[in-house]
C-alpha cells in the first residue's frame, strides 16, 4: 500500500496503529457547534469507520477505523462542516471539497464561557473562532485555548498560549454599603487585592487579577465589570515526554487585537527559528532555545499596545524534567 | 381627562422637563454586575423614551433614589457639626404600583415612626413627583394584589406605554399643561392589575405565635440562604441603614458621618457591640425578614412591609423564593390554627 504520510497528516488524517486505518480529526473551533453537523459526523462514521467516534480533549471529534482509500469520498461528505465551521467565519479554504487544508495548528479550545457560565468574562467561542480565522490553516504545531476566568476550566494552563479573560473592577464609591462581602471574598477565593480602608473598598492592581469574582459579590452594583474586556495570556505550557510545564504568564490586561497579534506574530517567530533537522519542533522548546528575549521582541513587533497593557519582563518557565526526577524507590 | 401623545412629543415632553427635573426611569444600568454580558436594569436618569425599559422589571428597586445606599448625614470637627447639603434637582420617578406603594412603607419608617422625621428621606421625598407606570400584566414573580399594593393613589401621573403611543394622566397641573400642548385629549384612566399569576397567602397577624419561630421550615432556609444579601438590597420596602463614623486621613480632627444601607441577611446586620451575632444563622435571618415583612411592620403601620414586587425572588442567587416561603408558613400556621 502506498500512502503519502505527510499529505495525509495535514489533511487531518492520522496513520493509526492499524496498518491501513486512519481516522479522521474533525475541528470545532471554540468547541461549540450547531448539533445539525453531528449527522455528517455520524453519517462518516457509520459508512466508513466503525459507527463510534472519539471525543478529544482539544474539543474536536476523532472518527476512527476508516480505510485509507475512502479519503477522497469523505472529504466531500465533511464539506458542509468546513464550510459552516471554517470557511464561513472567515477561515480561507481554497479547495472545499478537499477537506482541511492542514492539521498542525491544533483545534482551538474554549470553556464554555459567558454564553453560559457565571464566572466568564467574555465570550470564549467567539475568540476561538476571531483567532481561529488569524491563525488557520497552518501547519506548525501550535495549541491554544480561550478560558472565561482564571478558573481555567479548559486547562489553557498547558497550551501554547492560554487566553484567560479578565475585567478591570470598577468601584462605585457612592454606591458602596461596606458591606465587605467583596474583600471577604478576593482574601479568601483569590488574591486579597482588596482592602478595606475608612468603611471603603481599596483595589490593589498588583495584586488583582481581573477575575470579576467582586463584581459577582457586590450585591449593590458598587463594584462592576469594566465595559472593556482584557486577557491575560499565559504561554509555553505544555505536556510530553520531556519537560511538563505550566504556561507562564506572558501578558496582563491586554485588548483582544494585542492578543490575536501576538499569536500571528508567533508563527514568523517559528518559522526564523524551528530546527528543521527535527521531526517537528514544539514552539515551547524553539523559545527554551532562543530564549523568552528574542520570542518577546518578535512577537510584540509592530503591535499598538493598549495603555493598560502589561507584559512580562522575563519568565522563569518551571516543571519538571522527566531525566532528573530520579528520587524513586520501592516502597517498604 | 388624559392625552395621547406620539413617542417624538413625548420626548419632547421630557426634554422640557430635564430643565427642572431629573427624570428617572427604568432603564438599562450602564455597567454589567454580576456576569458578564448580561443587561442590568435599574433605575437611572433618562432624558429619552428609547432608555426606558418597560418590559424587564429593574433588578435594584426605585428606593435608592430616596435613600441612596450610601448617604453623608454630616461633616464633623472636634468642635462642630455642619449638616450636609442637598443641592440635588427635583426629580420625577417613574415607577409601577407595588413600588410606589413601597415608597409610601418606607415613608412610614422615616417620617411617620415616633416623633422624629428622618430629614435626609424627607428632603428626597419632597422634592419628588412620582409617575405611575401601568402594568399590563405584570412579571411572572409579582405577588403585590396579594399585599393589597396593586392599587394607588398618590401618583401626580399615570402614564400607559402603549405599541406606538404614550397615555397619559396627571393631577398635576402643570404636568397637565405639558401633555396637553403636546398631546390630543383621549379619555385615559389608569387601570391596575386585580389578579397575579402568582398568588401568596398571607396569614393573619393574629394568628401567628411564637411557636412558629422554632419551626422547622426555618432549617431549610439555614442550608440554602447564602447570606448574599441580594433579597435586602432589591427590596424596595427594607429600609435598615447602619452609621459609621469616618475620620478622614488627612485630618484626623474631621470626618463624617454616613449611613450605609443594612440587611438582615447581610454580614455585620445583627452585630451588637462585642461582636457577638445573634443572628448569624442565614435560615435566623430569613425568619427574621419573614417575619418583619409580613408581621412586625403591620402591628405598627396596619399594612404589611412586602408589597409583593417580587425581586427578592429574582435575584436569589439561590432560587429561594419569598413568596414560596409566606405560602409555607400560611398552611402550618392555618394547619396549627385548625386543631
Ligand atoms: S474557566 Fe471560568 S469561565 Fe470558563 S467554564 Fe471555568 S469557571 Fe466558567
Ligand atoms: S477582580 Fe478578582 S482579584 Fe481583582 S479585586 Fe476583584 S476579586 Fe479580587
Ligand atoms: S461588596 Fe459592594 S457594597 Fe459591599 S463592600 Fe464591596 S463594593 Fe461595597
Ligand atoms: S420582600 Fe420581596 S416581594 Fe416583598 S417588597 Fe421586598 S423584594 Fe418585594
Ligand atoms: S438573596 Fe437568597 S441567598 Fe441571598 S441572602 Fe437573600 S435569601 Fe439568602
Amino acid at each position: 500500500m502506498s500512502i503519502n504520510r505527510k499529505i495525509i497528516t495535514k489533511n487531518a488524517y492520522r496513520i493509526t496503529k492499524e496498518r491501513g486505518k486512519t481516522a479522521l480529526r474533525v475541528r470545532v473551533p471554540g468547541g461549540h457547534l450547531p448539533v445539525r453537523h453531528f449527522e455528517t459526523i455520524k453519517l462518516i462514521a457509520d459508512k466508513y469507520g466503525n459507527g463510534s467516534v472519539h471525543i478529544t480533549t482539544r474539543q474536536g471529534f476523532e472518527i476512527p477505523d476508516i480505510d485509507f482509500k475512502y479519503i477522497p469520498e469523505i472529504n466531500k461528505i465533511i464539506r458542509p462542516v468546513l464550510e459552516d465551521l471554517e470557511l464561513s467565519i472567515g477561515v480561507d479554504i481554497v479547495e472545499l471539497h478537499k477537506g482541511y487544508p492542514a492539521a498542525g495548528t491544533r483545534n482551538i479550545a474554549a470553556c464554555i464561557g459567558n454564553r453560559v457560565c457565571p464566572f466568564a468574562n467574555y465570550d470564549t467561542t467567539d475568540m476561538a473562532i476571531s483567532i481561529e480565522k488569524e491563525v488557520f490553516p497552518n501547519h506548525y504545531h501550535v495549541k491554544i485555548a480561550c478560558t472565561g476566568c482564571p478558573n481555567d476550566c479548559i486547562k489553557a494552563h498547558s497550551q501554547d498560549f492560554g487566553i484567560i479573560g479578565m475585567t478591570e473592577p470598577q468601584y462605585d464609591e457612592s454606591r458602596c454599603i461596606s458591606c465587605q462581602a467583596c474583600v471577604k471574598n478576593c482574601k479568601k477565593k483569590v488574591t486579597e487585592a482588596l482592602t478595606f480602608k475608612n468603611y471603603s473598598v481599596v483595589r490593589d492592581e498588583k495584586r488583582c487579577i481581573g477575575c470579576g469574582e467582586c463584581a459577582m459579590k457586590c450585591p449593590v452594583g458598587a463594584m462592576t465589570r469594566s465595559s472593556k474586556k482584557y486577557f491575560s495570556v499565559v504561554i509555553m505550557g505544555r505536556t510530553g515526554k520531556k519537560n511538563p510545564r505550566l504556561a507562564m504568564p506572558f501578558m496582563k490586561w491586554a485588548e483582544k487585537d494585542v492578543v490575536i497579534q501576538v499569536i500571528k506574530n508567533t508563527y514568523p517567530f517559528i518559522d526564523k527559528y524551528i530546527d528543521k533537522s527535527l521531526v517537528k519542533e514544539h514552539v515551547g522548546y524553539i523559545v527554551d532555545r532562543v530564549g523568552y528575549k528574542k520570542f518577546k521582541d518578535i512577537v510584540l513587533d509592530g503591535i499598538e499596545f493598549n495603555d493598560e497593557l502589561e507584559v512580562a519582563e522575563s519568565i522563569n518557565f518551571g516543571g519538571y524534567w522527566y531525566e532528573r526526577n530520579n528520587c524513586f524507590e520501592k516502597p517498604v | 381627562m388624559g392625552y395621547r401623545l406620539k413617542p417624538k412629543y413625548f420626548d419632547d415632553v421630557l426634554s422640557a422637563l430635564s430643565k427642572h427635573y431629573d427624570i428617572m426611569a427604568p432603564a438599562l444600568m450602564p455597567f454589567e454586575t454580576r456576569h458578564s454580558a448580561q443587561e442590568v436594569v435599574g433605575y437611572r436618569k433618562i432624558e429619552s423614551l428609547k432608555e426606558i425599559v418597560v418590559d424587564k422589571k429593574t433588578f435594584f428597586s426605585p428606593k435608592e433614589i430616596l435613600f441612596p445606599p450610601r448617604e453623608t448625614m454630616f461633616y464633623f470637627t472636634d468642635s462642630k457639626i455642619r449638616e450636609s447639603e442637598y443641592e440635588e434637582k427635583n426629580k420625577i420617578i417613574l415607577l409601577r404600583t407595588c413600588d410606589l406603594n413601597g415608597i409610601e412603607r418606607l415613608k412610614n419608617m422615616f417620617l411617620n415612626n415616633g416623633d422624629v422625621k428622618d430629614n435626609y428621606f424627607k428632603r428626597r421625598f419632597e422634592s419628588t413627583k412620582f409617575w405611575l407606570i401601568e402594568c399590563d400584566d405584570g412579571f411572572d414573580s409579582c405577588f403585590c394584589a396579594s399585599m393589597n399594593s396593586n392599587k394607588a393613589d398618590s401618583y401626580s401621573t399615570a402614564i400607559k406605554f402603549t405599541e406606538e403611543d404614550i397615555l397619559v394622566d396627571s393631577n398635576d397641573n402643570m404636568f397637565s399643561e405639558l401633555f396637553k400642548s403636546y398631546g390630543v385629549e383621549e379619555d385615559y384612566k389608569v387601570s391596575f392589575i386585580e389578579k397575579n399569576k402568582l398568588e401568596v397567602k398571607v396569614p393573619l397577624s393574629e394568628n401567628i405565635n411564637p411557636a412558629v419561630f422554632e419551626h422547622d421550615i426555618w432549617q431549610e432556609y439555614i442550608k440554602r440562604c447564602i447570606a448574599c444579601g441580594r433579597c435586602n438590597t432589591s427590596c424596595i420596602s427594607c429600609s435598615c441603614f447602619t452609621t459609621h463614623d469616618i475620620i478622614y486621613d488627612d485630618n484626623k480632627r474631621r470626618g463624617e458621618r454616613r449611613r450605609v444601607w443594612a440587611g438582615c441577611h447581610l454580614d455585620n446586620f445583627s452585630i451588637m457591640a462585642g461582636g457577638h451575632d445573634y443572628r448569624t444563622k442565614n435560615g435566623e435571618r430569613m425568619r427574621f425578614k419573614t417575619m418583619h415583612k409580613i408581621y412586625d411592620y403591620h402591628k405598627r403601620f396596619g399594612k404589611h412591609m412586602c408589597v409583593g414586587c417580587g425581586r427578592c425572588d429574582d435575584v436569589c442567587p439561590e432560587y429561594i423564593s419569598f413568596s414560596k416561603c409566606i405560602n409555607k408558613l400560611y398552611d402550618i400556621i392555618e394547619k396549627e390554627n385548625d386543631k
